[in-house]
Order: structure tokens, then C-alpha cells, then sequence
């Protein structure tokens, strides 16, 4: 089946670096599933339709963990031999976490302002961009991959699991007001 | 068939004769069947020229009714005849208590996982409701086709959960049908278009059924259909907009809230009439007849229809905006909206979902139509009947799936619009020392409390050899198919200790149960279930030949030495003799042993298929 041992950029035919070619990405992906997906087997073998299945699942793991910035930057890490424990890994920046803080108390308050929706999609606005200036920070961290850079780069995205989980919260506050209507 | 055909090179050996295969939509109100015909996707009107089924089963004492003759005695016979079982699929019946809808059947007591209803011809569940709206579209489709169907799609609301989903598949494997894959209906709906305009982009489909809402959220590129987001609510729909206009009759002509069945379906019915009419004109007239035999008149205008309707509308909006988000995208991204669904010929409807994605929603295609059209042609392609073709579907599950921790606690393994095939793994541990066992609670839903989600399975892993608290490393597995359904398998790892289901839901039925539903539906085709499992393994067989044959010409030599390519040949041989003549125990494990003895072609010929993709080569440019 798939040649398991090729990395995940290999498969899809790009460079192994934190800044990925979206395009030549998704349309690789799109040119693998035709070939592999379970759809074009919907009629074969049993045999043929397990096959094609883990082919697929494997495609779509590894299209998925390239397109996120944050599952990308742990794979990478990975490949550098570095790997973070499943999440639980919490960066010791005082003013960082300060910060983290003071954005939760505001998503907190938002239920209560006249138009919470648009504080919402403000506060998320402000979060993307703290995540876009990391994505910054860590290409560049990424490209050097020295020991020291990587551990910068690591330390970045334990950051950016933080505002991630913010983010991932002020979802939930907004299907919660929905859920409210 | 001859094995070793010769053939010119870049020419196909035998033309593959057309198999038979059809959408259905299995909707709520209605039910639809299309098939491809010279080419171009068609729904199958039955005899009398109408191309909908109402899906409406009744059950009498001397046989059962689907349809419309079924429908017409809704009114009268109401305990015997099943309206809008899709609302009870796959759910249990403190479900179908919440959902609030006024439903006159009497439900069976008892703690069945799969409540029943009762009937003059007996107790039914929905599941076997359902078949019997399938067994009928597939009589038309096979007198239509003049042929035994190899196959088909059924179209599933994208907002479905796995049990809703489940239950639908047991509905056709009690019908005795093969399902090809279970397909969203929006999805379906945008292969109807896509095929149609060939825009690539993206798009959004809103599609407002009788009882089921769905957004899903798409792009679409060279043929593949890529479903980014998808969103809803299944249990919302045009039936709902009825209620809405059903209790304004009530309060207006001061009938009871327990008002006898017969007056409820009247009524019902008469809000479904003044809904249709209020498409066309500013205001209609509505009359009830009441318990008493007294009448009651009325004018309904379509400004007022509007503020009843506009909540029920809004509720959907919701949805909408959150698929949008989870797709990374604004509403100026989408390019057109696409209509589907009886209930987008509400022209409030068709308004306020306008505004909201800021275009004009597109109508081209009859919204009753279109899913079972794109169910046609990918059930055509899927079956094998265009091995060119260039389109695939992508699509992703669309609920959050999950797994019980402490505290009451989901731990959400495959978030919701995954692209699916999916398979993710997470290890959890032992919390007591000594422990042997681990229970293993499987939900779907956003909500972080268990007690907020669906409950779809429990199961417990046993025989863990006792080790200290921590120490024991227990994997759980979640794949979910390209039908959409879950499979968990949970394992812990140093011991090799393995516990699995198929997520057979909470509310499912079980195997046996749906065994002996298959026999009793047999029966009455004459034929036992010895003969019927020989016959599906003969098919079996057979398919395993045929792909096998084709592959050896398309490229067998190019992969296979002399020695290889003969090994396969005879071991085709033997397959062959033992089909012809053995039972189905023999054939099974002589399929059985001819995949284990040819998986390296397999895998070869999976793996070269994979390099023509990634070189960008298509098959043509070697031969």
C-alpha cells in the first residue's frame, strides 16, 4: 500500500519546511484521493476497498497536519526529533500568560455587551492575529533549525496551543448564544 | 468469462455491460428514485406518471400501502399509517418525546432500544418503516430498468448523527438491498449542479427539508467535490413551518390542544395547503373541520405567515454562520448559494437566507429533484459504469466524535468537519491500581459534558492484567468510513489485549434482529436465506474475479514476472471451479485465500496508481 515510510511531506512531493506551498499542496491531495480514495473501489474487492480506505485515511491525516499550522509545527518538530507531549505542555512566559488572562476575561464579558456576536468576531480577529505573528516567527525559526531556534520554535507553539484553546472558547460562547435564541 | 482475453493495446478487453444502479432520496414528506439513462441522470416516475412517492407507509390487515393511496387514508386511519418516519430513525423514544411533535402513534411500552409502533398488521420500528418506502422505489426502478439493481446510493441528510445513519443502512439491508454508500444530501445536490454548470469555487447548498435542515459548505475543483463545513439541525424543516401555522389555527378557532388524531392530521394537512398557496399568493383561505361537525374559516396572509415562519427560518441562520467559520471563510467568499428541498419554495425563506450570503439563491434545478439526481450519477460511477470519470466526492463528518473521561468529561477524538475516511488514536490509562477493566463510553456532539451529547455505544475492554494505576496503556481507535459510520476498537497495548464494536448505537437494532428481519422479508420473495448467502457469495466471487481479470490486462505483465503473474492465473482458476460448484462456505474461503495470495499485486498495482497520481500522469500516457 501506501509506502508508510515516506514522511508526510514526501507524499505529497514538497520540501520538508514549515512554509507550505497551499496550492501544490491541496492539489496533490486532490490528485492522490482520485487515486486511492474508497469511492474508486466503492464496486471491487473487499480486499481492494481495506486497501483503499487506509490509503485514504493516511492522505487525509497527513493533508490535514500540513494545512494547520499548529499540527504542522509539531509534526516538524517530530522530524527534528523533537516531541512535545500530547498538549500538556504550557510555556512559562509570565507576560505571555498575563496576556492570556486579561483576552480571557474579555471573551467573559462579551456575553453581556449589547451585540456579544461582534465583540465575538472581534476578539476572534484579534486572536488570529497573535496566531498569524507566531506563524511568522516560527518560519523563520523553522528555516535556521538550530537547536536553539527549534526550542524557540517549540515554545512558540506552545503559545499558539494557548490561543488556540481561546479561540476554540469563543466558539463555543457563540453556539452557546445560539443555542440561546 | 474467458480469463486470459487478448486485446489490442489502449482497448479495453470487453466492454463492461451497464450495471444497474439507483439514487434514492428517502426524504421525509417525500421519497425519490433516479437512475442514469443514455447518459443523463433522471428521476422514475412510477406507472401513473408521478415522479414522488409520498413517504408514507400504511399498515392494514390485509397487506401494507406506500404512497399515496397510503397518504389519502393519513387523515382516517391515523394509528395505522406512518408519516415522516425519517424524524424517528435512529433514535430512541425518549428522543422522539423531546422532539414535541404531536404524534398519534402508540408506541409500544417497554425498554427496547428501538421503539416500535403499533399497527393493525403488527408492532413496526422505523427502521422497517423505511424499508418498505425502499422496497417500493426499487420495484419502480427495476420494472422501470428492466433489471435486478447491482446497487444503491441512499441520500442522508448531512447533519445525521451515526445512529440516524446506521438505522438508514439497516432500513436497505432489510429491504435486501446493497448499498453502495450513503450519500449527503447536499453533497448529492451539488454533484446535480456541479455536473451542470462545471463552476469551479465554492459554494453553499441550504437545503430546508421536510423535517431535516443542512448547510454544507463546498468547493469545487476540477471534479472534485470537497466538502469544507457542513452544519444543521435534524429535527427542522417545512413540517415544522406547518406546526407554526397548524397552533395559529388552533388559537384562532379555539381547538384543544388534545384535540382527537383525526382533527390534528386534518389540521396538519390544511396548514401544509395554506403554506404552498402563500408561495404564489399574498393570502389564502383556510377551513377546518371541526370534532363537532362545525366549520371553521379563516384568511391567512402571507405578511403574517411571515412573522409566524421568521424564528423557525432565523434558527437556521445559526448554523449557517458557524459552517462558514469552521470552513475559514466569510460570506462574501461563497459564490452562489444552491436551493434544496421542498421548503425553499417559501419565498421568505429564499429572502432571508439571501441576505445572509448576500447573492441571489439559485433555483435552477427543482429543489424536490435534485438531491436524487446527484444520488443517480454517483451511484453510476460508483458501480463502475464510468471508470474514467473524473469526479470524487470528499466529504467529512458532522459531528464532533468522542470518548467518556473523568468527570463526566468528552474527550473529542475526531473533531467535526473531519474529511473523512478517518481513523485517530488516543492512549488513556487505568485509574485504580489492579484494574482489569476499562468501560468505554462512545459520543457524538459539540458539549463538553457527557451528559450533553449523543450516546452512541458503550463497551468495556476486559481481561487488563493488573498493573499499577497508570501503567496500563489503553489505545482507542476511531475510524470512520466513507458512508460516514464509526467503528471503535480500543486495545491495550503492552498485554495485546483487544476489545472492538461496530458502533452499533444505543438506539440500533442488533444484528439478530435485523437478520430475522431480512428473513421475514425473504420469505415472502420465496427464497431461503441458504440460497440467498450462496448467491451473495457467488457475487462476491464473481466481482473478485472480474477485478482481478482486468487488472491482469491493464497490467499484469507490467508488474508481474512470468512466475507471479502464472501463480495468479491459477489461483483465478481455481476460484472459478470452486464458485461453479461449491456452497458458500467453500467459495468464501476460496476468495479468502485467493486475496491472501494475490495482496502483494494489490498493494503493487495501489502503489503505482498512487505514482501516476503524483507524477501527474494519467493512465493513457502509458499505453
Amino acid at each position: 500500500m501506501l509506502d508508510f515510510s515516506k514522511n508526510y511531506f514526501e507524499l505529497f512531493g514538497l520540501p520538508v519546511d514549515y512554509i507550505v506551498d497551499t496550492d501544490h499542496l491541496s492539489t496533490h491531495y486532490r490528485e492522490l484521493q482520485k487515486a486511492v480514495h474508497p469511492d474508486r473501489f466503492a464496486n471491487s474487492t473487499e480486499q481492494e476497498r481495506r486497501l483503499s480506505m487506509q490509503g485514504s485515511v493516511r492522505i487525509n491525516e497527513a493533508y490535514e497536519t500540513l494545512k494547520d499550522p499548529i499540527l504542522r509545527a509539531r509534526y516538524l518538530l517530530s522530524l527534528h526529533g523533537i516531541d512535545m507531549e500530547h498538549g500538556q505542555e504550557t510555556t512559562r512566559d509570565a507576560a505571555f500568560l498575563m496576556e492570556q488572562m486579561e483576552l480571557r476575561e474579555a471573551l467573559e464579558e462579551a456575553r453581556d455587551q449589547p451585540d456579544p456576536y461582534q465583540v465575538i468576531a472581534a476578539f476572534m480577529a484579534d486572536v488570529n492575529q497573535r496566531i498569524n505573528a507566531l506563524i511568522a516567527q516560527m518560519a523563520i525559526q523553522f528555516e535556521a533549525a538550530t537547536p536553539e531556534q527549534l526550542e524557540a520554535a517549540r515554545e512558540n507553539l506552545r503559545k499558539m496551543q494557548f490561543l488556540k484553546k481561546l479561540r476554540f472558547d469563543a466558539e463555543s460562547l457563540e453556539a452557546e448564544l445560539d443555542d440561546a435564541l | 468469462m474467458a480469463l486470459l482475453q487478448l486485446s489490442e493495446p489502449g482497448q479495453s478487453a470487453a466492454p463492461h455491460q451497464h450495471r444497474l444502479a439507483v439514487g434514492i432520496d428517502l426524504g421525509t414528506t417525500n421519497s425519490l428514485v433516479a437512475a442514469v439513462r443514455s447518459g443523463k441522470a433522471v428521476t422514475l416516475p412510477n406507472d401513473d406518471g408521478e415522479h414522488l412517492l409520498p413517504s408514507v407507509v400504511r399498515y392494514t390487515e390485509n397487506g401494507i400501502e406506500v404512497g399515496r393511496q397510503a397518504k389519502e387514508m393519513a387523515a382516517k386511519d391515523p394509528l395505522n399509517t406512518i408519516i415522516s418516519v425519517k424524524r424517528l430513525i435512529g433514535r430512541g423514544l425518549a428522543d422522539i418525546k423531546s422532539l414535541g411533535n404531536q404524534l398519534p402513534y402508540q408506541f409500544q411500552d417497554g425498554d427496547a432500544a428501538v421503539p416500535r409502533i403499533h399497527t393493525a398488521r403488527g408492532d413496526v420500528s422505523s427502521v422497517e418503516v423505511s424499508s418498505e418506502i425502499l422496497k417500493s422505489l426499487v420495484r419502480r426502478a427495476e420494472s422501470s430498468l428492466g433489471g435486478e439493481l447491482e446497487g444503491i446510493v441512499i441520500t442522508v441528510p448531512a447533519y445525521f448523527d451515526d445512529a440516524q445513519r446506521q438505522a438508514t443502512k439497516d432500513a436497505a439491508t432489510i429491504a435486501g438491498l446493497k448499498v453502495l454508500r450513503l450519500l449527503n444530501e447536499p453533497t448529492a445536490a451539488a454533484v446535480a449542479y456541479g455536473l451542470d454548470t462545471g463552476s469551479d469555487g465554492v459554494h453553499a447548498i441550504y437545503d430546508l427539508g421536510g423535517g431535516t435542515f443542512d448547510i454544507s459548505i463546498l468547493r469545487l475543483n476540477k471534479g472534485v467535490f470537497e466538502v469544507l463545513s457542513t452544519g444543521g439541525d435534524s429535527a427542522l424543516g417545512g413540517d415544522d413551518l406547518d406546526h407554526a401555522i397548524a397552533e395559529w389555527i388552533m388559537s384562532q378557532a379555539d381547538i384543544d390542544r388534545d384535540a382527537d388524531r383525526s382533527t390534528l392530521r386534518q389540521l396538519m394537512q390544511v396548514a401544509c395547503q395554506a403554506k404552498e398557496a402563500l408561495t404564489e399568493s399574498d393570502s389564502t383561505a383556510i377551513s377546518v373541520v371541526l370534532a363537532d361537525g362545525a366549520s371553521w374559516q379563516g384568511e391567512l396572509s402571507r405578511e403574517h405567515f411571515n412573522i409566524l415562519v421568521d424564528p423557525l427560518i432565523r434558527k437556521t441562520l445559526a448554523p449557517c454562520r458557524r459552517a462558514l467559520r469552521d470552513a475559514g471563510l466569510t460570506p462574501e467568499d461563497i459564490e452562489d448559494v444552491v436551493m434544496v428541498g421542498g421548503s425553499t419554495r417559501v419565498p421568505r425563506v429564499r429572502e432571508l437566507v439571501g441576505e445572509f450570503f448576500r447573492t441571489e439563491p439559485l433555483v435552477d434545478i427543482d429543489p424536490d429533484r435534485v438531491v436524487a439526481i446527484g444520488a443517480a450519477i454517483q451511484a453510476d460511477i460508483l458501480v463502475g459504469n464510468k471508470s474514467d470519470n473524473e469526479m470524487l466526492l470528499l466529504d467529512v463528518n458532522p459531528l464532533s466524535l468522542g470518548i467518556e473521561t473523568m468527570g463526566g468529561l468528552v474527550e473529542k477524538l475526531i473533531p467535526r468537519n473531519t474529511t473523512i475516511p478517518v481513523a485517530r488514536a488516543q492512549e488513556f490509562t487505568t485509574f485504580k491500581d489492579g484494574q482489569t477493566a476499562m468501560a468505554v463510553h462512545v459520543l457524538q456532539g459539540e458539549r463538553e459534558l457527557v451528559v450533553d451529547n449523543r450516546s452512541l455505544a458503550r463497551f468495556e475492554l476486559r481481561g487488563i492484567p493488573p498493573m499499577v494505576a497508570g501503567a496500563a496503556r489503553i489505545r482507542v481507535t476511531f475510524s470512520v468510513d466513507a458512508d460516514g459510520l464509526l467503528s471503535v476498537e480500543a486495545q491495550e497495548q503492552s498485554s495485546g489485549v483487544r476489545a472492538s464494536v461496530e458502533v452499533k448505537p444505543s438506539y440500533g437494532l442488533t444484528d439478530g434482529e435485523i437478520e430475522s428481519m431480512l428473513r421475514e422479508s425473504i420469505d415472502h420473495a420465496q427464497e431461503d436465506m441458504e440460497a440467498r448467502k450462496l448467491r451473495e457469495q457467488q457475487v462476491e466471487a464473481e466481482r473478485v474475479i472480474e477485478a482481478l481479470t482486468a487488472a491482469l490486462e491493464d497490467d499484469g505483465d507490467a508488474l508481474l514476472n512470468a512466475d507471479e503473474r502464472s501463480s495468479v492465473e491459477s489461483a483465478l482458476r481455481t476460484l472459478a471451479e470452486i464458485t461453479r460448484n461449491g456452497d458458500h462456505a467453500a467459495i468464501k474461503s476460496a476468495v479468502d485465500a485467493l486475496e491472501k495470495s494475490c495482496e502483494f499485486y494489490v498493494e503493487r498495482r495501489m502503489n503505482a496508481s498512487v505514482r501516476k497520481a503524483m507524477s501527474g500522469h494519467s493512465v493513457d500516457d502509458f499505453e
